[in-house]
């Protein structure tokens, strides 16, 4: 017979509990620490010792107070209910936490991750007698009018063959299918700190729309590719993740707001529900999941929340989804390490982080990726992480953003002095670059046009002639320039404020498609190449600036998709 | 019932180590007792079986580690709160300073709070009218919002805090609670008697720790400013202002501690953890979904060497809605309050202006001066250059207007309170200067309604 084995806490110090008599722990098992159950995590096992993080506060824990065994990793629960909810950093739901506890959120609360209650129409899409194994789709559900939430078998079993599956109306606790007269309902459970597999990963190739002129054209992601958003505060980081979240051409979006603002995250609860999808016209939360660990919420569950995120993240791209993670800000993340690593008392690295915050970093944005899913039939999806950073003093040389630099293969720097002249989105055009162009050109010929490479070359070039010629002008003004000269300033202006500059909040501008950003800069570069032309044939730059071209130009950003196609 | 102990072991800073026969639990609240009978209070930092780490709320000095007792009290630290604490001053300590009696607490709140559930906050977006013009005009203040003011040492950011204590108005209850941290008897006396003179201290809670009290009561006055806030807010629906100065004092003291603890220093050697106590503090504003009150907070803060990227104005403009910074120029300028409105920044302002908040006509007036003071002061800058002589007529209509922004907009007296009508007037009576094809941010509608049809001058 096996007893519920109990261990004693000897010592408390903030979030770190250290307990005896836990012999044969696992390293990062779950534990339920002190009277009260809080939620831990064995992190380290010094001999009869281990030592525990708690995600929850600990004030009035102390010495002899139980610590009970899970025998479980910290994971977290998948099936259908995911979509449109709230959670905290360990997939708590926190609508449910305000119905348990009221509007403080107070300590040891334990709620189920998925509603239990709630019946969900599982239609199979396999039947008895077929071949599966791990991965493999056998039925779905529809959880929104937009998503239909893929039921898989657990990629831990082996080959089999269904012996029942059923139809109609279930919880996710109802038995729904079963292999080799094993049951299985429509959950499954996952470690977060485990990657879910896959069968290979591909090179991304499809670029996620994100409508955002800047991000699309100069600097674009692709599906399954890996972003680093760092600034200053008040340069607009959680703008960009917000527009991302909202346009992106992603059927999932999974917000991770790690110890940000709460005012944020209720904003977010506040819109997106209003909020239409630009391509189903359905409410944005129904392709949305929210994980909010805000700042002042326990310190260790921030450090999770990032791993909750990716973990349901990836459980939707194995349904062949092509799935968008927001972390708004890995910077909260990589203190709570620093704070946790502080405590074990570690040798530090630089400014105070553990040593192991590269390798951290680097196998968190390794998850993501274009793949071939897990599973014994052919499926694609796609996993894009966007991370934005808060540097210290907004110094780019400070250890999370130059770890991150080193595994991103996006970075879109966000500078405070074009915030300061209100230049939103803020991204620096000279200093930003995106190293997904390249595999994304094939797409772009084929898509949008072949015109589009070579535009994008074209304006990329007077932005950046325009930097040098600033200097000159600086030092013997603007009328001194030849009058070609004088065109690339005059063009890069308008490229700065007529196409760089978008205004999220208008509801036009919020938006814009690849055909309209690659209509917007034929234009551009249309008007300055005629420009070179009346030069060559002698006229000055003062009778170029008078071509009503110009004022066209300033409206095409609030041109609508519609007049965009005629 | 609870079990005096001796065996106090180590006494470093405000850290005391003790050991003996006893189970502590972290955070407890703990007393020690001098051979004097005099009791000092402390609270559990470590708390391991047989030994414990006390950080002490009060001085050590004359401690004694043979003779002192040490007693555990059972509980976190909690402070009774009531509605009789208004109008009355307190110390680090919650001991009253002006000497009446401790009010009868109604209830006990433990004073490290609980997290606002995400799920439960409400959306701040009701305006709080501060009657000062570069605020409520330009840099809107919201109910439930957090914007701290950046100011640096030699600026008057403490009759700046006393204006909007004073001035500060909603409909509704309306209190205000200020904690100030390390600030001089000078300052304190100040506070209290610029409330007290305008009547603004009968609806105020005033807790006080001068420089020379102990460092470590600025570590827990904010959080006993807070509990008693949020207790007013939310058990009585009261709209409540917190004003804490000088949280760079705060975080000195927190420093102090961490460094007498031999912790692993971060940045310019705070603590690592100090995003997250910080975050503690600053993240307590907020309304709560179907509550009447609401806490608003306006964290003061002096930077040093008037440095932006300093540790403790750049973790805390990452917490805050915006910041509202202190301009030394202006203040050289005699612009009082010297506000640097083009740097300041409110981010939830969209949220609480306009029609039904404040009038229909504020976005676009504030854009249309925000965006021609930028202009003015573009121009002035190149005025230093070239001279004023080269500059173009509609450059020196910018110029002018510049100046008059500041003397007539943001410049307003500590003694003057504007109501936002008045604001947004003045900023219409200022833009009439310039040409009206110049006035593109504000609509052609708004124009006619409030500069008339006919040609300016």
């Amino acid at each position: 017979m096996e007893k519920t084995q109990k261990g004693v806490i000897v010592k408390v110090s903030g979030p770190l509990v250290i307990a005896e008599n836990m012999e044969g722990s696992e390293f990062y098992e779950v534990v339920r620490v002190g009277d009260e159950g809080l939620v831990g995590e064995v992190i380290e096992i010094r001999r009869e010792k281990v030592y525990i993080q708690v995600y929850e506060e600990t004030a009035g824990v102390g010495p002899g107070e139980p610590v009970v065994r899970t025998k479980k990793q910290l994971s977290v629960t998948l099936g259908p209910g995911l979509i449109g909810s709230i959670f905290d950093g360990i997939e708590r739901p926190l609508q449910k936490i305000e119905e348990k506890s009221g509007h403080l959120i107070t300590r040891g609360i334990e709620v189920p991750s998925l509603d239990a209650e709630k019946k969900w129409r599982f239609i199979p899409l396999m039947k008895e007698g077929d071949d599966v194994s791990g991965g493999d789709i056998v039925g779905e559900v529809k959880e929104t009018e937009i998503l239909s939430h893929k039921i898989m078998i657990p990629p831990s079993v082996e080959e089999g063959k269904i012996t029942s599956i059923k139809e109609g109306e279930f919880t996710i606790k109802d038995i729904v299918f079963e292999v080799d007269k094993k049951g299985y309902n429509m959950t499954q459970s996952w470690p977060i700190r485990t990657p879910r597999p896959t069968n290979k990963k591909l090179l991304p190739f499809v670029p996620l729309t994100t409508g955002q002129r800047v991000i699309d054209t100069f600097f674009p992601i692709a599906k399954g590719g890996t972003a680093c958003v760092p600034g200053p505060f008040g340069a607009g980081k959680t703008v960009v993740q917000h527009q991302i979240a909202k346009w992106s051409d992603a059927d999932i979006v999974v917000f991770v707001g790690c110890g940000e603002r709460g005012n944020e995250m209720t904003d977010v609860l506040k819109e997106f529900p209003e909020l239409k999808d630009p391509r189903t016209g359905r409410p944005l939360m129904e392709r949305t999941v929210l994980i909010a660990n805000t700042s002042n919420m326990p310190v260790a569950a921030r450090e999770a929340s990032v791993y909750t995120g990716i973990t349901i993240a990836e459980y939707f791209r194995d349904m062949g989804y092509s799935v968008a993670l927001m972390a708004d800000s890995t910077s909260r993340w990589a203190e709570a390490l620093r704070e946790m690593s502080a405590r074990l008392e570690e040798m530090p690295g630089e400014e105070g982080y553990p040593a192991y915050l590269g390798s951290r970093t680097a196998s968190f944005y390794e998850r993501a990726g274009y793949v071939k899913c897990f599973s014994s039939k052919d499926r694609e999806g796609s996993l894009t992480v966007v991370g934005s950073v808060s540097p210290p003093g907004g110094d780019l040389s400070e250890p999370v953003t130059q770890n991150t630099l080193r595994t991103t293969k996006i970075f879109w720097s966000l500078e405070d002095s074009l915030a300061n002249a209100r230049h939103f989105p803020a991204i620096n055009w000279l200093s930003s670059y995106s190293l997904y162009v390249d595999e994304l050109e094939h797409y772009f010929d084929k898509e949008v046009g072949v015109e589009f490479k070579e535009n994008r070359k074209e304006a990329m070039r007077i932005l950046s002639e325009e930097e040098k010629l600033e200097e000159i002008v600086r030092l013997v003004g603007f009328e001194a320039l030849s009058d070609k000269d004088k065109l690339i300033m005059d063009t890069a202006r308008i490229i700065r404020e007529d196409f760089l500059m978008q205004n999220a909040f208008d509801e036009i501008d919020t938006y814009s498609s690849f055909k309209k950003q690659n209509f917007m800069m034929g234009k551009i570069v249309e008007y300055y190449h005629d420009g070179i032309h009346s030069i060559e044939e002698g006229k000055s730059m003062d009778e170029i600036l008078q071509t009503p071209e110009i004022k066209e130009l300033s409206r095409l950003k609030f041109l609508s998709e519609k007049e965009i196609k005629s | 019932m609870s079990v005096k102990f001796k065996g106090i072991k180590e006494i470093a800073g405000s850290l005391v180590l003790v050991e003996g026969n006893f189970r502590p639990k972290y955070e407890e609240l703990v007393e020690i007792e001098l051979p004097g009978g005099e009791i000092r209070r402390g609270r559990v930092l470590e708390a391991e079986e047989k030994r414990v780490l006390v950080q002490m709320f009060e001085e050590t000095r004359g401690m004694d580690a043979s003779e002192g007792e040490v007693r555990f009290l059972g509980k976190t630290m909690t402070l009774g709160v009531s509605e009789e604490m208004l109008g009355r001053v307190f110390d680090g300590a919650a001991n009253p300073m002006d000497g009446h009696p401790m009010p009868v607490a109604k209830k006990e709140m433990d004073i490290n709070g609980n997290p606002i559930n995400p799920y439960s906050r409400e959306f701040p977006d009701d305006f709080l009218q501060t009657g000062i013009s570069s605020i409520d005009g330009l840099n809107t203040l919201v109910r439930g919002q957090k914007l701290p003011i950046f100011s640096a040492s030699g600026l008057p950011h403490s009759k700046i805090a006393t204006q909007i204590a004073r001035q500060a108005k909603i409909d509704g209850n309306f209190s205000v609670v200020f904690g100030a941290m390390g600030i001089t008897f000078e300052e304190s006396q100040y506070f209290i008697n610029e409330l007290r003179e305008t009547g603004a201290l009968q609806r105020s809670i005033l807790f006080i720790n001068t420089a020379d009290d102990p460092v470590i009561e600025r570590v827990t006055l904010p959080r006993l400013a807070l509990t008693a806030a949020e207790y007013l807010a939310f058990e009585k629906d009261q709209h409540v202002l917190v004003i804490l100065i000088d949280m760079t004092n705060y975080c000195e003291a927190l420093r102090e501690i961490s460094a007498a603890r031999k912790e692993v220093p971060g940045r310019r050697g705070y603590p690592g953890y100090l995003y997250t106590d910080l975050a503690s503090i600053y993240e307590r504003a907020g309304i709560i979904r179907g509550k009447e009150g609401s806490v608003t907070q306006i964290p003061i803060l002096t930077m040093p060497e008037d440095d932006k990227t300093h540790p403790i104005p750049d973790l805390t403009g990452y917490i805050t809605e915006g910041q509202i910074i202190v301009s030394r120029s202006l203040q050289q300028s005699g612009i009082s309050p010297p506000i640097d409105v083009l740097n300041s920044l409110s981010r939830l302002k969209n949220k609480g202006v306009g029609e039904g908040k404040t009038r229909h006509d504020h976005s676009g007036i504030s854009n249309q001066l925000f965006a021609a003071y930028a202009k003015g002061q573009e121009v002035r800058e190149l005025a230093v250059i070239l001279g004023e002589g080269a500059l173009s007529e509609i450059d020196r209509k910018y110029l002018q207007f510049a100046e008059d922004f500041e003397k007539r907009f943001i410049n307003q007296g500590e003694k003057e309170n504007r109501d936002i009508k008045k604001t947004l007037d003045i900023g219409w009576d200022l833009v009439k200067t310039l040409p009206r094809e110049e006035l593109k941010r504000v609509k052609e509608e708004e124009i006619k309604e409030f500069l008339g049809d006919g040609s300016q001058n």
